[in-house]
């Protein structure tokens, strides 16, 4: 090349040092500003959706049969154990099976009293896939291949079989992010069903790979809480709607203020295997300040 | 240019094995951080300004999908390909012991910042916790795919050397 066209170009190369100071403050600049404007990265969404993800509905399919397959090669030599197992299993459950007949009847009238299955049905919900997940190993918070096209939008619950998984907290044309109620630094305003004790549930990274996270703050007077009881999201919640059921008490503690109660819960969903989920398309209802 | 299109196709195809596949290959619940590889290799291969702009880039694309506050992971991961740039001097592509040893401090350094600011200023100080069940697979995880992932790296950026020695020779 020859030095005269070499000349401009030199010009224009910034020294590393200047460059990474540049960046730091456009960086901290976007990072107060998204402090402040939350849909600032709303055009950025809209492009990289556009760019990736189709990619991302493509590799996902396959993920998922490369799990489907390696689970089933797993599972073969469970099975033959397990069906031994089971057999045994089934005698004894037909026994115990006449003795829930009866109780079904009155499940039946509990369940009329909570109003739970009527009140899921009213929400109008749509399908989603889960297409990606967050790339570090700290949160969980996780990509589903429908966005506002068609008709998602921020804050919509989303839930998985009968349980509560989290709430769209980023949406891009094609593409919504969710944000789960196990994150670590995710709290969710519940409340117990058989006492109607409202109390907070907090994701907890280190109990989460039992399937569980924690709850705190429960007023329990009576003492009526006991293992195994619902929690379903409390209507006082800022953006869940109520009576979605988050999972059930595995273990109670009363704290050391002898006032609240804490301990962990069992999620409903199995977050570990999630790849469907349902988006309930009504708001809760809030107050415009 | 070409060596920048060919960094760029990398970062999106890490991106998204990273985002999707990956989690289907999951051991324990735990991923190997693709990214990481990816900015300290350029860093080390190429110089602070490639590390440190590799580095930005794979921080907002990680921002905008999983980010809560933007530009927060673009910002980490600048700095750790600027500061693996620094090491470029001391690089050799015979030598396979520095790359190793910079890709597990850059996997350590991004795992501190990110449980620093996101765990511990929240008030989760059981640092010996997370550190055995997120910090160290995480590190042991990204090592045996630095095993594959960075000799094809390497293999390109040899290739494209060459490419751009030849383009220059026959310039002249």
């Amino acid at each position: 090349m020859s030095p005269v066209l070499k000349r401009p170009k030199e010009k224009f190369t910034l020294p590393s040092k200047y460059l990474l100071f540049l960046l730091t403050c456009i960086c901290i600049g976007i990072m107060i500003l998204s402090f402040k404007t939350p849909n600032i990265n709303t055009p950025l969404n809209s492009v990289a959706g556009m760019v990736l993800i189709p990619f991302q509905n493509g590799i996902a399919q396959v993920g998922s049969w490369i799990t489907d397959k390696s689970d089933q090669l797993l599972e073969i030599k469970d099975v033959l154990a397990e069906n031994q197992r089971l057999k045994e299993e089934v005698d004894r459950l037909t026994i115990e099976n006449t003795k829930y007949q009866q109780e079904r009847y009155e499940l039946n009238q509990l369940r009329q009293l909570l109003k739970l299955d009527e009140e899921y049905s009213e929400y109008e919900k749509i399908g989603a896939r889960i297409i990606s997940r967050d790339s570090n190993n700290w949160f969980s918070s996780f990509t589903i291949n429908k966005g506002s096209k068609d008709g998602i939008k921020l804050n919509c619950n989303v839930m998985a079989g009968s349980g509560l998984v989290g709430r769209v907290t980023s949406v891009g044309p094609n593409y919504a992010k969710v944000t789960s109620i196990i994150e670590d630094n995710n709290n969710t305003s519940g409340l117990l069903l058989s006492t109607g004790d409202h109390l907070i549930v907090t994701g907890d990274l280190t109990t989460i790979q039992k399937g569980m996270i924690s709850f705190s703050k429960l007023v329990d007077k009576n003492n009526k809480a006991t293992v195994g009881d619902k929690i379903v999201t409390s209507n006082i919640s800022e953006h869940y709607l109520p009576g979605i059921l988050i999972g059930y008490i595995s273990n109670i503690e009363i704290d050391s203020n002898n006032l609240t109660k804490s301990g962990t819960l069992t999620t409903a969903v199995d977050f570990e295997h999630l790849e469907d989920v349902l988006v309930i398309m009504e708001l809760k209802q809030t107050v415009e300040q | 240019m070409l060596s920048v299109l060919v960094s760029s196709i990398f970062l999106i195809i890490c991106f998204l094995l990273q985002s999707t596949i990956f989690h289907s290959l999951s051991m324990g619940g735990i991923i190997p951080n693709l990214m990481i590889i990816l900015t300290s290799s350029y860093g080390f291969m190429r110089g602070r300004k490639n590390g440190l702009l590799i580095g930005f880039f794979s921080g907002l694309l990680i921002d905008i999908f999983f980010g809560d506050i933007l530009c927060f992971y673009a910002l980490i991961y600048m700095y750790i390909g600027y500061l693996n740039g620094v090491f470029k001097k001391m690089f050799y592509p015979e030598d396979i012991k520095l790359p190793i040893a910079l890709i597990i401090g850059s996997d350590l350094l991004y795992n501190l910042i990110v449980y620093i600011i996101t765990f511990f200023l929240r008030g989760r100080f059981q640092f010996f916790y997370y550190f055995l069940n997120i910090i160290v697979p995480e590190m042991v995880y990204t090592i045996i795919v630095t095993c594959a992932l960075y000799p094809l790296l390497l293999v390109v950026e040899r290739l494209l050397e060459r490419n751009e020695k030849e383009g220059a020779s026959k310039i002249v």
